[in-house]
């Protein structure tokens, strides 16, 4: 059944491509929409177009620089948008002064809407990677830092107490028991956070630079060269389920102590 | 000298609907080596206590003396054995076992042979690399006892231990602790709403009024012989008897402790 599953899956997208490429195909459907045979490839591209291409990107090589820049911008944005939120979600978790000082702040600015600081970041950083990187790290740490909060506050009373009479002081709780359960929540919410991350990358890219897959995008949609802009689009698609499948892969292998549904026993 | 003593011990919570006195004016003491059971209707403070004794909870008056000195801070002559899971999730079984030792700065391989010998001590050898998750409630249970005993404390405390394992593996679990515990016989405070547990564990059973304002209603010293299996004892007349008179004390206390949990629940 499963295997089944895979090959119609396979058949629907080869349909909808071929059906894609029926009605935008240059004199193929009679113009009754529009007068000029030629406007429905103009807006929606070619699929055998895109392809093609899609294949000289690959054959010539002259992605392959643009996705490692925008892996680069993703990766990087992750990194440091994880580690303050970790950092800032402990301390807060742990503090409720500076939590109650800090809480209005912290709303306002996961309110606010984090694109319109991409102008600012490349006015600070340039049209380098660090202008997107900063972008992303803006989306990451929101996401980081409230499931850190979170993961600080549910702490078990039962593991904590525990864990004071086994004979650990504060610093060994922050670090066998605070940042274990934190980082547990850092991973729950992996997928999310490495996607901002890439979502900061790509529109950092198009709002402004001179490399990555997003200024691929940005110039082709500049010159009306709608089958790039499609094959770009094809092509981010594709880099983002490669990125989900590592990150489910580091997901399994660092929380291997995490009960999933079918193992869990019952008491 | 007595391994605990308290002097009229009374912990007061401030709450919603004013304070709430827990406990009031509790003098009890446990001698070295003495198993002492506490029983109670439900919901009468008996955690309260031990967690006084733990030093988790600071009396709002009365003195704690843990071998003759006043405590202030945490036990750190004492085990705890928590009625809730207590094992940290993400550390294998063998990692909660000598948790307390690294805690303690004991050399990697030491800890690790010494963990190795607990956990075949309580049953649990080749299980080291299992996760709590991957365990059954018993396993759990006999790896929160070795990461307790592990620390060698001179008095231990468990609230309620094998009340969440089914009555089979609960009479195993006695009957090991017995055991375990005839070895060097640390000084217990066991509490429990089970009588029957009470009494074949026992040297001396401590009858706690219903609550609030919980205080000691009765004592009665088991005189059973040792060694005993928890099993049969329990068919013997002498185990009867006190089974007879101790539940005569508490029928009462218990019947109040009901009605006010009742009329909590409708209220």
């Amino acid at each position: 059944m499963k295997r089944r599953m895979w090959i119609w899956q396979l058949v629907l997208l080869a349909a909808i491509f071929g059906l894609w490429q029926l009605l935008t195909q240059p004199g193929l459907v009679p113009p009754v929409f529009w007068d000029n045979p030629d406007r429905a490839a103009f807006f929606f591209g070619e699929p055998v177009k895109i392809f093609r291409v899609i294949w000289d990107w690959f054959t010539d090589g002259t992605i392959y620089r643009h996705l490692w820049i925008t892996l680069l911008e993703t990766v990087l944005a992750f990194g440091i948008g994880a580690a303050l939120g970790l950092a800032m979600g402990l301390w807060l978790g742990l503090s409720p002064a500076a939590s109650a000082l800090f809480d209005p702040y912290i709303t306002a600015a996961n309110a606010m809407p984090r694109v319109v600081l991409a102008p600012i970041f490349m006015v600070w950083f340039g049209l380098g990677i660090w202008s997107k990187v900063a972008l992303g790290v803006t989306l990451v740490f929101f996401i980081v830092f409230f499931n850190v909060y979170q993961g600080v506050k549910e702490v078990s009373p039962v593991v904590l107490n525990n864990t004071v009479m086994l004979g650990a002081n504060r610093r060994q709780l922050l670090r066998h028991v605070y940042l274990p359960s934190a980082t547990s929540w850092v991973f729950s919410s992996l997928h999310v956070s490495v996607g901002m991350a890439f979502v900061g990358a790509v529109v950092g890219e198009y709002l402004g630079s001179a490399n990555g897959v997003g200024y691929l995008i940005q110039q082709a949609e500049g010159a009306f060269d709608i089958n790039t802009v499609f094959a770009g689009i094809l092509v981010l698609t594709a880099f983002a389920l490669v990125l989900d499948f590592a990150v489910a892969r580091a997901e399994k292998k660092l929380l291997v102590w995490r009960p999933s549904q079918s193992e869990t026993e019952p008491l | 000298m007595n391994a605990v003593e308290f002097d009229r011990i009374t912990c007061t919570f401030a709450g919603a609907g004013g304070s709430y006195t827990a406990v009031k004016e509790v003098s009890l003491s446990v001698a070295q080596g003495e198993f002492v059971s506490v029983v109670g209707p439900t919901g009468c403070g008996k955690s309260t206590l031990l967690n006084v004794t733990a030093g988790l909870l600071r009396p709002s008056s009365g003195t704690v003396r843990i071998f003759g000195e006043p405590l202030s801070g945490i036990n750190r002559k004492a085990g705890y054995m928590f009625q809730a899971e207590a094992l940290m999730p993400w550390r294998s079984a063998l990692e909660n076992v000598t948790a307390g030792l690294e805690f303690r700065g004991v050399d990697r391989a030491e800890a690790k042979r010494r963990g190795e010998e607990w956990l075949a001590r309580v049953g649990l050898a080749g299980f080291g690399d299992r996760y709590p998750h991957q365990m059954s409630g018993g396993m759990r249970k006999r790896a929160s006892l070795a990461q307790m005993l592990i620390l060698d404390p001179p008095i231990l405390l468990m609230d309620e231990p094998f009340s969440a394992l089914d009555v089979q593996t609960r009479q195993l679990m006695e009957n090991e602790l017995l055991e375990l515990w005839s070895a060097d016989r640390k000084s217990v405070i066991f509490i429990t709403h089970d009588l029957e547990e009470a009494i074949s564990l026992s040297d001396r059973v401590v009858v706690l009024s219903a609550g609030p304002g919980t205080h000691p209603i009765g004592e009665f010293p088991i005189d059973l012989p040792r060694p005993r299996d928890v099993a049969e004892i329990r068919l013997t007349p002498r185990f009867i008897e006190l089974h007879d008179r101790i539940w005569h004390s508490m029928k009462e206390e218990v019947l109040k402790g009901y009605a006010q949990t009742k009329n909590r629940v409708s209220a």
